[in-house]
């Protein structure tokens, strides 16, 4: 089916089942510890041999020599997988990273060498007894130092034009009556999910299944596929629970290519997890980012010039952080300037994280609205809808599809009580606190693509999903089942759905917020497709009939949709697919955070006390599940302003605390009181389905909130995130 | 993680007599500390002594009106325990201020004194660390030092020691008690129970080659407001940046030990004599000689007005 014009009426606007907040369908299974994760397939390999990957203990050079004496003789060990005996090996068509260093090591813990043996533990004590001998190189880690030679990034799927001109910035800014320019900075930061990057490795001659934990099936089988140089329709791929991704399980990570590399050389299926450590220095990371923003405006507070500058590195080849997305977008202004460059460093890859881009740019654009307001002497909420825009400010004429930003940030004024904050900062005190109040907008772009499913009728009226769409945790599962049923007129408990097998029809995946709107929308046209044969099987016209409990009506003549199964399962496949509609509207999400917080006036110590989100995205598929997501990202967006931040060490050339006790993100303790708002949007642009995403949404503009919160309370403005107490004392 | 091999003992004296027979052996309590840095290869032991079984686990009046907590004692218990609660106010909070409570289920009263720092290049066995291998050398000194010592530390070491328990027990003056192989018994005040770094970071406390810890022994209590403040960016579950745990009486007089600060829980007695005088002159005394780092100094302000903080709520 394809999605070329505005959606009209549909069997999705009876909202019976779709819309209400319904609880996740596999809640019983994770909440018993019976929903399987990769590493967990125990019935299906029996007799698995343990691998564990050794990392580069350099950042950058040569392997010289690896001594596998000790570790050949260690006891248990099958098999030693290096370059040497690994075969060729490509990169994928996503992450640039090669999975196995030799003779060059790109980056510190870039695989050495997997170790296969009997046990873990003993696979573990083996990789131990590697001597590995290197050639040190030196390498370049630091942003700062590298800034000057950073280069545009080449424009790619995934990556903005390096340049964008509107009007003429240099002039307007320059005559601008008020303006700021200033430079913000945010550090690199791990995805940081619970489950680790897992992998069961098995294969059947030529064949490989994998076990696996990743967010992009149909990725995942294309890059094993040319990484191993084997075809991809020779690999299967299974994720059907992952215990938290936010992006950093894309596709394809060294898990699957050592384990892969591992089972073949074992001659076994070979189980594989990535220790912590390795998660931080050898998968990917949201990459830091240095953003020079100005922001000129007429003493009214019309913006006029508003320009965003931002470097970023990476390995060569690798993505650029496009900070500047929702620059573009989100702000009316008639001179306007974006510009990415992109250094290349020798630090493990940076990629896609929870809103790539959209957060770290917003971390700075929010903070640099909130000091602009201030300048103008204006109510920061006020500002922002001075400079609303109905339209693409960089194409006149192109409309948003939906956009309520004024409204969230009404709203999220009037229901957290912004009327009490003091625009002075350092003023209201309780006892021992400062106390201050942030607000921040959001934006994230709705994109929305291609998406595969099957459904299956059966003789007792049972409707089976079958796509390859993942479930991160965000509730796909739950929100796939409710749009089969309202489409076929079941109940719920009558829907089965199987994800997460790349034998499945080609979804889109879970990734860019993507998931929601772009797997129901498959599951809608596959379910269209099944009421055609259900109404053709028993004589219905499927222009007139109506599917609800259990069956199909026209007029007064009824029957159970059981009966068109009675010989035999119907079943129905369609994929849904996409004109041009993103392209005639700019189709995205808005949201507006509001947060309180204390800061202790002696310590400085920096805690969140409030939280409001309120979000416009689209057609809300079940409020519970949204929910849940935005409060994740909410919490994830205080960890960005308040804590997270993988350090460089900039002589070794490494992220330091690479485990989840140097790496910091909230606890219970972090979060208080969070509430979400998520005002009614209906977007027929998108797909019959109406929705957007929402997950990343949630985090895009938290961090400037809380940062500007502390400015509130305490009057020092810190540029530099994480916000810490270190960084206040030192503005003292 | 290296083969070992492992042995349940019963008794203390059975503990301490086992440790001498087997070269490379260590105890084993809670395993909260040891058992991660041995799946790390930090540690190394040949052989562990699982000393759970050894009883140890009571807290027990002494003679002359203090406590004695055994070895064994969790952290948990000990922190719940109703006279700690009551006149040993400032060490139920430091241990209640540590950890997670799954943790101090599992973590003992002598595993916390002994638990070693968590210097992030400590743990990454590919950075050089005077601590783990003498000689290599200190990638902390030059690289990410924001959570490490100010004071007390060397040119080799300038690592913290990460208890929050012991800074309890620091302002307390207890008294560490220790039985040898040989049987010998004997009483390290805690003020005497760790060395600083100098050119030895490997040598952690003053404790012999294979003493077990039997108790540690509280002094009958001394009254006064006990408050223990431990800062951090995060609410709970991370180590502190400083933490200070203050014994305060009515006269203006206290008892202070800061965390975070030093390879031990940092005490200078002689200071005390200027606490009636406020924050910034005992603190000024306190932290004399202090040798931060760019990326710790904020510590030297952040001691000062954690006192400060601390003074003031025992005032009112
Ligand atoms: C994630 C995490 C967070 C933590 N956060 C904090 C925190 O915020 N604050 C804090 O203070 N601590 C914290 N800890 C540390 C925790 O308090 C210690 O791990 C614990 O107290 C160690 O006790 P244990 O009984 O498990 O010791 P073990 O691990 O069993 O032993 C530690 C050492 O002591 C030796 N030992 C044990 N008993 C004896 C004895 N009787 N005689 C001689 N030697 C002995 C062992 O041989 C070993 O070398 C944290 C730990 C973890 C893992
Ligand atoms: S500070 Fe001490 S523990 Fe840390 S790296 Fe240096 S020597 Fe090792």
């Amino acid at each position: 089916m394809k999605f070329d014009k505005p959606a009209g009426q549909n069997p999705i606007d009876q909202l019976k089942v779709v819309g209400k907040p319904t609880d996740r369908i596999e809640g019983p299974l994770k909440t018993t510890g019976t929903a399987k994760y990769a590493y967990e397939y125990n019935e299906q390999v029996t007799n698995p041999a343990y691998g564990y990957i050794l990392g580069a203990a350099i950042a950058r050079g040569t392997i010289t020599r690896i001594d596998q004496t000790a570790a050949k003789a260690a006891p248990g060990v099958l098999a030693i997988v290096t370059a040497a005996n690994a075969g060729p090996l490509q990169t994928g068509k996503f992450y640039v990273s090669r999975f196995l260093a030799g003779p060059q090591v790109d980056h510190y813990h870039q695989a050495v060498a997997i170790v296969v043996a009997e046990t873990f533990e003993q696979a573990r004590s083996a990789a131990a007894l590697l001597k590995v001998e290197y050639k040190k190189q030196a390498g370049d880690y630091d942003l700062e130092a590298s800034k000057g030679s950073a280069q545009p990034p080449n424009p790619g799927p995934y990556t903005p034009p390096g340049e964008t001109l509107i009007g003429d910035f240099e002039g307007a800014f320059k005559a601008a009556e008020v303006k700021i320019d200033q430079t913000y900075s945010t550090p690199d930061q791990a995805h940081a999910m619970m489950e680790p990057h897992a992998t069961i490795a098995k294969w059947d001659g030529d064949k490989l299944t994998c076990w696996c934990t990743i967010q992009q099936l149909n990725w995942g089988i294309r890059d094993l596929g040319v990484i191993l140089g084997i075809p991809k329709e020779n690999v299967r791929l299974i994720s059907a629970y992952i215990g938290g991704g936010f992006g950093g399980k894309g596709t394809v990570l060294s898990d699957l290519v050592a384990a892969s590399l591992a089972a073949r050389a074992a001659g076994r299926p070979v189980k594989l997890t990535l220790q912590r450590p390795l998660m931080f220095n050898n998968t990917i990371h949201r990459p830091k980012t240095i953003q020079r923003i100005r922001i000129g405006a007429k003493q009214d507070g019309t913006i006029t010039a508003i320009g965003h500058e931002s470097w970023s590195g990476n390995l060569p080849g690798g993505m650029t952080e496009s900070t500047i997305a929702s620059t573009r977008l989100l702000y009316a202004g008639a001179n306007r300037l974006t510009r990415l460059r992109l250094a290349v460093l020798h630090l493990v890859e940076g990629s896609a994280m929870r809103a790539p881009g959209e957060a770290s740019g917003m971390m700075a654009l929010e903070i640099a609205m909130d000091e602009m307001a201030e300048k103008l002497q204006m109510d920061p909420v006020d500002f922002r809808i001075k400079n609303d825009t109905q339209e693409d400010p960089e194409k006149p004429g192109r409309k948003f599809s939906t956009r309520k930003l004024v409204e969230c940030l009404r709203e999220g004024a009037d229901k957290f009580g912004w009327e009490r904050r003091n625009a002075k900062p350092g003023i209201i005190r309780e006892g021992d606190w400062l106390i201050g109040m942030g607000v921040a907008a959001a934006m994230r772009g709705a994109p929305i693509t291609k998406s595969a499913a099957r459904v299956r009728l059966d003789s007792s009226g049972k409707i089976t999903v079958e796509t390859d769409m993942t479930d991160i945790g965000t509730g796909s599962y739950t929100i796939i089942a409710q749009t089969a049923a309202e489409m076929m007129g079941v109940g719920i408990d009558q829907v089965q759905v199987k994800l997460g097998d790349s034998s499945f029809p080609e979804s889109s995946g879970s990734g860019g917020q993507w998931g929601a709107a772009s797997s129901t929308s498959g599951v809608y046209a596959a379910c269209m497709k099944l009421r055609e044969a259900v109404a053709g099987k028993l004589g219905f016209d499927v222009e007139k009939a109506q599917f609800s409990d259990g069956r199909i009506t026209v007029g007064d003549r009824s029957a159970a949709l059981a009966d068109a199964a009675k010989n035999g399962e119907l079943v129905a496949e369609d994929t849904m697919t996409y004109g041009e509609l993103s392209k005639e509207y700019a189709q995205d999400t808005f949201g507006a955070h509001f947060v309180e917080v204390g800061v202790n006036a002696f310590t400085y110590e920096i805690r969140v006390r409030r939280m409001l989100a309120v979000c416009h995205a689209g057609r809300i598929l079940n409020p519970k599940a949204a929910r849940s997501q935005v409060i994740g990202a909410m919490t994830m967006g205080v960890g960005a302003a308040l804590m997270e931040e993988m350090v460089v060490d900039k002589k070794v050339g490494f992220f330091v605390n690479h485990d989840l006790a140097g790496y910091e993100v909230p606890v219970h303790a972090d979060i208080p009181h969070q509430e979400v708002i998520l005002l009614e949007d209906i977007d027929p642009t998108m797909s019959p389905m109406k929705a957007k995403g929402i997950g990343e949404l949630g985090i895009v503009g938290v961090a400037a909130a809380v940062a500007n919160a502390v400015y509130n309370a305490t009057g020092i403005r810190v540029r530099d995130y994480p916000v810490t107490l270190d960084k206040l004392l030192r503005a003292v | 993680m290296k083969s070992f091999t492992y042995q349940r003992v019963t008794t203390p004296a059975e503990a301490a007599a086992a440790i001498a027979d087997k070269p490379g052996a260590k105890f084993l309590a809670g395993g909260t500390n040891l058992l991660d840095l041995m799946k790390l290869q930090i540690e190394t032991p040949a052989h562990l002594i699982d000393i759970g079984r050894i009883g140890l686990d009571k807290i027990e009046p002494t003679a002359n009106g203090g406590l004695r907590i055994g070895a064994l004692v969790s952290n948990t218990d000990l922190a719940a325990d109703p006279k700690i609660r009551k006149d040993y106010g400032v060490l139920s909070r430091a241990l209640l201020a540590g950890a997670s409570g799954q943790l101090r289920n599992k973590a003992t009263t002598a595993g916390n004194l002994l638990q070693r720092t968590r210097c992030p290049y400590f743990y990454d066995t590919n950075q050089p660390c005077n601590k783990r291998v003498p000689g290599s050398g200190c990638a902390a000194i030059a690289g990410f030092s924001k959570q490490l010592a100010v004071i007390g530390s060397s040119d080799a070491c300038i690592a913290t020691h990460p208890s929050d328990m012991a800074v309890g027990m620091m302002a307390l003056d207890a008294v560490v008690e220790t039985i040898n192989p040989a049987g010998k018994t004997r009483q390290i005040p805690i003020s005497q129970l760790y060395r600083l770094p100098g050119k030895t970071p490997h040598l952690e406390t003053n404790l012999e080659k294979n003493e077990l810890i039997t108790s540690v022994v509280l002094p009958a209590p001394v009254g006064g407001t006990h408050i223990y403040h431990k800062v951090r960016d995060r609410a709970s579950y991370a180590f502190a940046l400083v933490s200070v745990a203050a014994i305060l009486f009515k006269d203006g007089s206290g008892k202070i030990a800061i965390g975070g600060v030093a390879p031990r829980p940092w005490r200078v007695p002689g200071a005390e004599k200027l606490i009636p005088s406020g924050a910034k002159a005992f603190a000024a005394k306190l932290m004399e000689g202090a040798r931060p780092t760019q990326d710790n100094k904020y510590k030297l302000a952040l001691v000062e007005r954690t006192i400060e903080l601390v003074l003031k709520e025992g005032k009112s």
